[in-house]
């Protein structure tokens, strides 16, 4: 199918953006490569896109205060060829090779799909395994919202309607923090049928500060506290059984074959932070 | 067309071109209908088949999943140019001598995902790195099994490995 008609405009500030967000049903283009889609099956019809492409120095990546921080514009690719995110967010970059493809990841911007907050997408549930936050520029100027604070519902977030995300910031890692990724999805870069991100502390003998955030089977990315707790006291049977998941059936497996293949993420991740090394 | 028309100016296989057109105009639309660039397939129109891959700057991209006004400046190249340049010229032997298409409805998305990953190889890559680096193009005739063989080989004879 074809987009329904809209008009363009290219902002060339952040203010300007801010500014034609209060436009009627106006949306921000930023890598497109959802929301082109959902143009072209006319699941959305906006009536102006704001192309914010062309505002300079929203692409950086930088360690700036123990966090890294990622602009909103920066590319999946850069961030997977990034020296600085591979050794200071590794969760990001392991999370990385699994988003889309490599034609997506030429367009597609981690603030998009922050942003978009797809619940099957990998980098909502690595903000909130990581602890992470969002940096959100709007009409008052500037203010910071958590990732467990920032994720509300079905592709809705906490952006009010003139806000415009515009970094990600995730804690970078010491010496002791530990990681952990998988997803199972039926074509090597597809949406995951169920994907698993998870961060911790470890010592060489057992876990601290077990963040596990599961994704593809709820509306939001989805944190698991009791088995969280159970990993942390080491005991990873009581961490699958403490698994309170309770997804719908979709196009790609039922409830039933999720739940289960959740618990088979969880020994997978448990023993990368296990052994993982940041 | 629209009111809304915005003019671009961009590069296309090397020759300056400028147009009219509707800002929902994608750009593999904009490539086969404004310039009868046909060379670029349109399949599923949202980014999942590949089959309307080109390049745009240097690096392949979707042309489904931009929009032909995002393109005012950059440097486009499609099939047709990879092609006329000699670039796949490789490719596209090995192709045909291992029965790597049938339809060849997948075929110019296939060669321009391949050659960027060749182009970008520093060592010959694994059949694992290929199948991964063209996992966002569908095939549904060969099995990729072919496609896999013909892409490696080429890897092999670019780095001067026989075999």
């Amino acid at each position: 199918m074809k987009p329904a008609p809209f008009a363009y405009k290219k902002a060339r500030t952040l203010e300007e953006a801010v500014a034609l967000l209060g436009e009627k049903d106006a949306r921000l283009l930023a890598g497109g490569q959802s929301l082109i889609a959902t143009l072209n099956m006319r699941l959305s019809s906006p009536s102006l896109l704001i192309d914010i492409n062309g505002i300079g120095g929203l692409d950086g990546i930088s360690v700036k205060g123990g966090m890294v921080e990622i602009g909103a514009l920066a590319r999946h690719v850069q961030a997977e060829r990034s020296d600085v995110v591979a050794k200071n967010a590794p969760l990001i970059a392991r999370a990385m090779p699994h988003i889309g493809h490599p034609a997506i990841r030429n367009r597609g911007t981690l603030g998009g799909s922050i942003a978009f907050a797809d619940p099957a997408a990998e980098l909502p549930a690595c903000l909130l395994a990581l602890d992470g936050e969002v940096e959100a520029t709007g009409p008052k100027g500037k203010r910071t919202i958590k990732a467990q604070d920032f994720f509300n519902g079905l592709f809705e977030t906490a952006l009010g309607p003139q806000e415009v995300l515009t970094a990600i910031r995730v804690p970078a890692a010491a010496k002791d923090t530990r990681v952990g990724f998988a997803e199972l999805a039926r074509r090597h870069g597809d949406y995951a049928i169920v994907g698993l991100a998870a961060s911790g502390r470890g010592d060489g003998k057992g876990l601290a500060d077990v963040r596990l955030a599961f994704f593809g089977v709820g509306n939001t990315p989805l944190r698991v506290k009791k088995a969280e707790a159970a990993l942390t006291a080491g005991n990873i049977d009581a961490a699958v059984n403490a698994l309170e998941l309770e997804p719908h059936d979709d196009v790609q497996a039922t409830a039933k074959v999720k739940k289960h293949l959740a618990g088979v993420l969880l020994r997978r991740v448990a023993k990368q932070l296990l052994e993982a090394r940041a | 067309m629209s009111d809304r028309s915005l003019d671009i100016s961009l590069t296309v296989n090397g020759e300056r071109v400028q147009e009219r057109v509707d800002p929902r105009r994608t750009l593999v639309d904009f490539l086969r209908e404004d310039l009868s660039l046909t060379g670029s397939h349109v399949g599923c129109e949202h980014g999942v088949c590949g089959a309307c891959t080109v390049r745009v700057n240097g690096d392949i991209v979707r042309g489904c999943l931009m929009l032909a006004v995002q393109c005012d400046g950059a440097v486009v190249e499609t099939i047709e140019g990879l092609s006329d340049s000699g670039e796949v010229a490789d490719l596209q032997a090995a192709f045909e001598q291992r029965n790597a298409l049938q339809c060849g409805y997948c075929t110019p998305g296939m060669l321009a995902t391949a050659q960027d990953l060749l182009k970008r190889a520093k060592t010959v890559p694994s059949r694992e790195e290929i199948r991964e680096h063209i996992s966002g193009n569908y095939c549904r005739c060969t099995g990729y099994h072919a496609i896999v063989d013909a892409v490696e080989a080429v890897a092999q004879a670019r780095a001067g490995v026989r075999k």
